[in-house]
């Protein structure tokens, strides 16, 4: 028996573009015409490689086109790439949620995937109810699930509540119910997507010992596809780096997470970003939408110094009357790890139609040396009460902290990664 | 470079390929074979079925006062409305029989089959975002669908039965009920499979063509009246009777009335046209369905 648990051969996906609905039909006569005489499909002259930030002359455009590689038995593969490199595809034909349009791919041993936890809960049923609908969803049979029944339980922390309908549950205990029954999956290959996104830090960290576990304990093959290049350094043992549709490298996890940090993450100094037409990397329902963001006082190059403020003016438009709202924004360092959040208090409030012009000051940043982009919410909520997103805007502003005074005339010129993002200032220090 | 490239069919696989002759346990390609519709597949999942099922009985009725009381409360109030309407206002021809058994054992035996076929015919639509994230073989949800409404059809029956009793206990002398009710059970597995087939059919096309629900949503009332429930076959002569000879639910609906009623029309061939119909429409149905569950996703 060879070693390998997946080989994928000339894969390829086509999607078509713009509306599927009107002139189907007529589409599909003329494909079966074609058909019938022997003729190439009339639809499929198309083409152009995935790339979504220049405007293609075709309808149809290839997710991902011809791609070649091998896993092989306990392999912790990590998938990476921009949005759009086309891993979600790759992963939804893995997962045989959509099937390829060419191409094979050759599988050994069961697969189970995690594109999502929670998957067909059903808000009415029990907790108890839940584990076992979810578990067979995910192909477990009755008996597999009540032999781990005590452990899912005991893993997810809600024996309290599981014969409680879930649709009374916290939005945390929810999640953490649903990591539990993926976490016991005891399949020969996992794929995982980014699922670990949700649910406190602390559940986090449990989920990632869990699947590390699951990988060298067990010698399970595990594909995970994630944006945060930390877990993926931290999990993987080898990588996988897409970019519009293909493979850009197959290499170690370091090696390809640093490729693509180098290579990939986009750094600009325009000091004013328009947002309406961002495209937004979750579905939020933008009751209350970004407009657009600019920095206050802007700084050449963008080059701020470990002492600087950080000023950034901020429009959000509404779509709603809504009484009491709260923006945020994160800061995170270019390999998209997040340094830290600020969550305001609900005390915005705007009528339909309404526009808001806000300014944030990050006051003593305290980062180190570095680039680090801005990312900015509205929502409702807090950490207490849990929070909802209106919007959310991804790597809109740029910076980075380059000189140690105000007056930029120090620049910082040491800072390896070993001394983290942040460099303290704020120390007492008084001699006894 | 000129990055158009024109589609070419898939590449046969070659199979005498020595690296084929490796034993994958599952290989993931474009298209099936016609007639491969992973049954097998199904089975392994059956507990899922059985969990689906449980699923909808549990949640339809939560939170209601009545429960499962409504099971009887919605086919009584449409007899008492038929009875009403056909029966006392158009004077529709019950063949002698008591109007309420007459037209109980129609709407018992029509609702399980509309039931049915309107639930899967949704199947693709309804669950679009679980199939998006996770698979399992989709014949589990209408195959879930096809047994809870079972469960819905039994307890109906039940109904029947019970008003049936009562006029037979009365003495009724126009009830009379014949050997033929042993073949209930296998009206009720054509039933079910018809629903069956025909939901699929709708379902997947209607992942393309949504006009199909529209269709589907009104066509089903429709068929209700090419089809003997508020009346009796025997009433019906000319071309009209050649239509609804033509309707497979005819033969059941009359041989369901004929065996508990002992009024009506019963014959081996109309029932045998119907388990051919039926045999096809399901055979159809799952070639179509298992071909559009594996891209769906893209077009819903």
């Amino acid at each position: 028996m060879s070693d390998i648990a997946i080989k994928v051969e000339n894969l390829s996906k086509l999607y078509r573009l713009g509306e599927v609905g009107t002139g189907t039909l007529s589409q599909d006569l003329n494909r079966w015409w074609a058909g019938i005489r022997g003729k190439e499909d009339p639809f499929a002259k198309v083409g152009e490689t995935n790339d979504r930030t220049s405007k293609g002359a075709s309808d149809f455009v290839w997710s991902i086109k011809d791609l070649n590689f091998e896993v092989k038995k306990g392999e912790v593969l990590g998938i990476i790439g921009r949005n759009g490199a086309g891993k979600s595809t790759l992963l939804k034909i893995l997962s045989k949620i959509t099937a390829p349009t060419t191409g094979r791919i050759s599988v050994n041993g069961r697969i189970a995937s995690l594109l999502e936890v929670g998957t067909g809960f059903h808000p009415e049923l029990t907790g108890r109810e839940n584990i076992f609908l979810n578990g067979a969803i995910l192909g477990m049979t009755k008996t597999e699930i009540r032999s781990k029944f005590d452990e899912i339980v005991d893993f997810s922390g809600v024996e309290r509540y599981i014969d409680t309908p879930v649709k009374r549950y916290s939005s945390g205990m929810y999640v953490r119910l649903a990591f539990a029954v993926s976490a016991f999956l005891e399949p020969e290959i996992l794929i995982v997507d980014e699922v670990l996104a949700v649910g406190d830090a602390e559940f986090q960290k449990k989920c990632l010992g869990r699947m590390q576990d699951v990988s060298r304990n067990d010698g399970r093959t595990i594909l995970f596809v994630s944006h945060s290049m930390a877990a993926v350094k931290n999990i993987c043992t080898t990588g996988l780096l897409m970019r519009n549709g293909q493979i850009e490298l197959r290499d170690t996890a370091d090696n390809a997470v640093d490729y693509y940090i180098s290579n990939f993450i986009n750094f600009n100094s325009d000091v004013k970003i328009d947002l309406t037409s961002v495209k937004r990397i979750y579905d939020h329902p933008r009751y209350i939408e970004y407009q657009s963001a600019e920095f206050v006082s802007p700084v050449e190059n963008n080059f701020y110094s470990t002492k600087d403020d950080i000023a950034i003016l901020i429009k959000i438009k509404s779509n709603i009357d809504c009484e009491a709202f709260r923006v945020s924004f994160s800061v995170n360092r270019n390999d998209e790890s997040i340094v830290g959040v600020f969550f305001s208090e609900e005390i915005f409030s705007a009528k339909k139609g309404e526009t808001k012009e806000i300014i944030l000051t990050l006051k003593n940043h305290q980062l180190a040396k570095g680039q680090y982009y801005l990312c900015f919410a509205v929502g409702i909520g807090n950490e207490i009460s849990g929070i909802t997103e209106y919007d959310f805007v991804s790597q809109a502003l740029f910076f980075e902290i380059a000189y140690k005074d105000v007056d930029k005339t120090q620049m910082i010129t040491l800072w390896p990664s070993d001394w983290g993002n942040t460099n303290f200032q704020d120390v007492i220090i008084s001699l006894v | 470079m000129d990055s158009t490239t024109t589609l070419k069919k898939p590449e046969q696989v070659r199979t005498h390929d020595s690296e084929a002759e490796e034993t994958w346990t599952e290989v993931i390609q474009p298209r099936t074979r016609l007639l491969e519709l992973g049954l097998a597949d199904v089975w392994r999942y059956r507990d899922l079925v059985m969990l689906f099922v449980r699923r909808d009985f549990v949640s339809t009725y939560k939170q209601t006062v009545l429960g499962p009381i409504w099971f009887f409360i919605q086919p009584l109030l449409t007899t008492l409305t038929y009875v009403i309407v056909f029966g006392n206002i158009a004077k529709l021809s019950t063949d002698g029989l008591p109007q309420m058994a007459f037209y109980l054992a129609g709407i018992t035996v029509w609702n399980y089959f509309a039931h049915t076929l309107t639930s899967t015919s949704t199947v693709f639509r309804d669950n679009a975002t679980m199939f998006g994230k996770v698979y399992f073989p989709r014949l589990t949800m209408p195959l879930s669908i096809v047994i809870s409404n079972l469960v819905r059809f039994a307890i109906q029956l039940g109904l029947f039965v019970a008003v049936w009793l009562y006029y037979l206990l009365q003495g009724n002398n126009t009830i009379h009920p014949n050997w033929l009710i042993a073949l209930t059970p296998l009206l009720v597995i054509i039933m079910g499979l018809l629903s069956l087939g025909l939901g699929m059919i709708f379902s997947a096309l209607t992942t393309k063509y949504r006009d199909l629900a529209m269709l589907l949503a009104f066509g089903v009332q429709l068929l209700m009246y090419a089809t003997p429930v508020i009346y009796p076959l025997s009433s019906i002569t000319g071309w009209s009777r050649g239509l609804i000879l033509a309707n497979p639910m005819t033969s059941i609906v009359e041989t369901f009335r004929y065996a508990f009623l002992g009024s009506g029309t019963f014959s081996w061939a109309a029932l045998g046209y119907s388990t051919g119909v039926t045999f096809v429409v399901l055979l159809l149905g799952t070639i179509i369905f298992n071909r559009v569950q594996k891209s769906f996703t893209d077009t819903v």
